[in-house]
């Protein structure tokens, strides 16, 4: 038996004897979902076991190296267990911008003693965090942020306000973009520091948004502490790693739009109807959903292309700009299908009969995609800059 | 098979486009168009391309090919588009080789497939009637008489028919008008009594042509497969077909783009570069994201030929429905964005666009193809 088989066989037997059968579904919903921290929101009491089983191997964050806690897999080991997790339908253990965002931040740019710090808590969903970039006067105009951080010796003194940092009245530590020095260009003095949120300093106040759900919050810093040693990379170097994060943002947003498991075209077809032909019965709604499917296939196709491409050694480039773009158009389309196909019943706001509003709050909430994590009008100013090498106004 | 070229691919695919560069390109074409020549393409270069293999790259060895696959012809296809280069590629390649493949008794497939690997026979499919592409709608009539068939009908659309040596031409043998039952393919040579074949100038250039036959008469060995079972192969050879136009679409498609975009970082208006505009910036930006679906698409159906996926008329509406839209998308971008210049003959954007729009209406356009996919796809 080979290496990788025999890791299979016990992988299977291991997540057999380990995995909760509540586990062996996936999250019903955003709220479903388990993100760890001091006071994880617990929707079902075996969430954390079944955390702290997979955090215990690493596998709570299978590819990163095992000295800083992760499961130091291979990548073909990654996904065996992943293919051996999708076998018993079991939800991945932990869910966290640690893992999607600042750990491969920290991985980059972190000195030794930061990895070893703040990864392993990471891996085990210890400390939830999020990150703290726009400002209200600095949205996609992001390098022009103006948070302050004074330099008091052995520690920064951090005056200012954030804006759409998400989940930040649930989280316990901020990686944050702050200005060290206002003196040169806009992107030169920003620096990456991370600081505790349980601090007198730090205020946070959530934001109702037009779907009725508050994911992002106003953050305030009033003579918040963050230590020096909690500062990534280089002093004034901060608009690099965040250009480098800002690149796993993106991926993950122009992901949200995933094919859910009816396509538009069947949802439609049960509404609605189809003619003699078999066709549905609306041409011109029927002409959109086909635009939209036969789009959405293309995109998948150049998911897997680029994907592909980048095993075969070739760069991600400004891909990651294409698919946020493109992604977040897609799923901002299927979304006002969604509505189009649901008629009255998707704009229903709250009652069991309209699924507390599941149609309207998602496509409402889709509109933001094309806002958060940079614009779309910003993805195409660089598409046009830095692929097609054009030049500025 | 991983959405990425093997390195034999791009060897391929970089030969060619050198090639083409060199002896097929748009300032051959123009020289074509213009010495009204009726043949529509060098036999020069012709002889080289077959000498390289191109005229056998998807047949099987066991038939004189290569047996590379359609990948490999897809490549071919795209490098075709991008230099709008003219040569039976398309017609008797693409498409009569893949048909007789598909229907062909292994006699036949013995007596052709060899020849037309070895770039001697050119051979075409007569199909389309009426103004559009509806392939189970064919009425050519054809009814035995003492052994043999006589076919009465017309044919247009027909590829390179001025100078095809064969044609393959759907007619119909029983059932009624759209039924896909009682469909035949038969083999009907140039210079058959009855058989007239009318040059029919395109806005392509190209040497498409129609077909009258009159009273054509052919013997019963020329039947292509079995009597009236000519749709399952016809309509597998069809979706192979437009999965080839899409690889030359997306050809045409980049150069047009790439051309415009050299435009914007050198035109002047205003007193600077036109490209710095945001205007025109998110509308290239825009353009150039649809483009990198298109390849993706049109990779996916070309493996998807070569893989025998089951899925395969799905996919071949979407890779010809999108680039369909991509195509025209891009060429009408590229005239606009050039302006004045775009519009006269003396630029070669003009023939992009021309190119583009044949090749859309060949075996279905975008709307066919939307419309088929979403049949496909169940609504």
């Amino acid at each position: 038996m080979s290496d990788l088989e025999q890791f299979r066989q016990e992988t299977r037997v291991w997540l057999q004897e380990n995995c909760p059968e509540s586990m062996r579904q996936q999250a019903k919903g955003f709220e479903d979902i388990f993100n760890g921290g001091r006071n994880p929101e617990i929707t079902h009491p075996e969430q954390e076991l079944w955390c702290d089983r997979m955090a215990a191997r690493g596998w709570t964050v299978p590819h990163w190296p095992k000295e800083y806690g992760g499961g130091g897999l291979s990548k073909e080991e990654a996904n065996v267990l992943a293919q051996e997790m999708a076998a018993i339908g079991a939800r991945p253990a932990l869910t966290s911008f640690g893992i999607s965002m600042l750990g491969p931040a920290l991985l980059h740019f972190g000195s030794e003693e930061q990895k070893l710090e703040h990864l392993p808590k990471i891996v085990r969903g210890e400390i939830r965090w999020c990150q703290g970039y726009s400002e209200p006067n600095s949205g996609s105009d992001l390098a022009s942020l103006a948070t302050k951080a004074e330099d008091k010796g052995d520690h920064y003194v951090i005056n200012g306000q954030k804006i759409w940092t998400s989940y930040a009245d649930k989280s316990d530590w901020i990686f944050c973009l702050v200005r060290t020095d206002s003196s040169g260009s806009k992107h030169e003095g920003i620096s990456f520091v991370l600081f505790d949120m349980a601090q007198e300093g730090v205020t946070t106040r959530p934001i109702k948004l037009i779907s009725g759900s508050s994911p992002f919050c106003e953050t305030f810093f009033d003579n918040a502490i963050a230590d020096k040693k909690n500062l990534v990379g280089e002093e004034g170097n901060g608009w690099t790693i965040a250009k480098y994060l800002l690149t796993h943002e993106r991926e993950m947003i122009s992901s949200f739009g995933a094919a859910p498991k009816k396509s538009v075209g069947q949802v439609a077809l049960d509404n609605i109807g189809a003619d003699a032909s078999g066709r549905l019965s609306s041409s011109i709604l029927r002409q959109n959903i086909a635009q939209y499917q036969l789009d959405t296939m293309a995109f998948g196709a150049t998911m897997a292309r680029v994907g592909d491409e980048s095993k075969a050694g070739k760069g991600l480039g400004a891909a990651s700009s294409i698919f946020k773009y493109y992604g977040t158009e897609l799923n901002k389309r299927r979304n006002e299908l969604n509505l189009a196909v649901c008629g009255e019943s998707g704009l229903g706001w709250e009652g069991e009969e309209y699924r507390q509003g599941e149609v309207s709050r998602g496509w409402l909430r889709s509109k933001g995609n094309s806002i958060e994590g940079g614009t779309s009008e910003v993805q195409l100013n660089i598409i046009a800059k830095r692929v097609l090498g054009l030049p500025d106004a | 098979m991983a959405l990425v070229l093997n390195e034999e691919q791009i060897m391929l695919k970089e030969s060619a486009a050198g090639f083409l560069a060199e002896n097929a390109t748009v300032t051959h074409l123009r020289a074509l168009r213009d010495s009204n020549s009726e043949r529509g393409f060098s036999d020069d270069v012709w002889n080289e391309m077959a000498q390289m293999g191109w005229a056998g790259i998807a047949i099987p060895e066991a038939f004189g090919g290569l047996g590379y696959g359609y990948t490999g012809l897809g490549l071919l296809l795209e490098q075709a588009g991008r230099n709008l280069s003219a040569s039976p590629l398309q017609s008797t390649v693409l498409i009569a080789a893949t048909l007789i493949g598909e229907l062909g008794s292994s006699q036949q497939k013995e007596k052709l497939l060899p020849a037309i690997a070895a770039g001697k026979k050119l051979i075409s499919l007569g199909l389309q009637e009426g103004s559009h592409h509806t392939p189970h709608q064919s009425a050519l009539s054809a009814t035995l008489s003492e052994g043999d068939y006589i076919l009465n009908g017309t044919k247009v659309m027909v590829l390179d028919a001025v100078f095809a040596h064969t044609f393959v031409v759907i007619a119909r043998t029983s059932g009624a008008p759209a039924e896909e039952q009682g469909l035949s393919a038969f083999l009907v040579d140039a210079g058959t009594a009855g058989l007239t074949v009318e040059r029919r100038s395109l806005v392509d250039s190209r040497s498409a042509g129609a077909l009258v036959c009159d009273n054509v008469r052919v013997p019963a060995t020329n039947l292509l497969g079995a009597l009236g079972s000519a749709w399952v192969g016809l309509s597998r050879a069809l979706d192979i077909a437009n999965i080839g136009l899409a690889s030359e679409l997306l050809g045409v498609s980049t150069e047009v783009f790439e051309r415009t975009i050299a435009y914007l970082q050198e035109r002047k208006q205003f007193g600077r570069v036109i490209g710095s505009f945001q205007g025109l910036q998110h509308r290239a930006a825009e353009l150039f994201a649809e483009l990198e679906l298109a390849r993706s698409i049109v990779l996916k159906a070309l493996h998807a030929i070569d893989e025998d996926d089951p899925a395969l008329p799905l996919i071949a509406s979407a890779a010809k429905a999108k680039l369909c839209e991509v195509a025209q998308r891009a060429t009408n971008e590229a005239i606009q964005m050039h302006g004045g210049i775009g519009m006269t003959d003396e630029y070669e954007i003009g023939f992009f666009i021309k190119r583009a729009r044949v090749v859309q209406h060949t075996f279905g356009d975008y709307n066919y193809h939307l419309d088929r996919f979403a049949r496909y796809s169940g609504f």
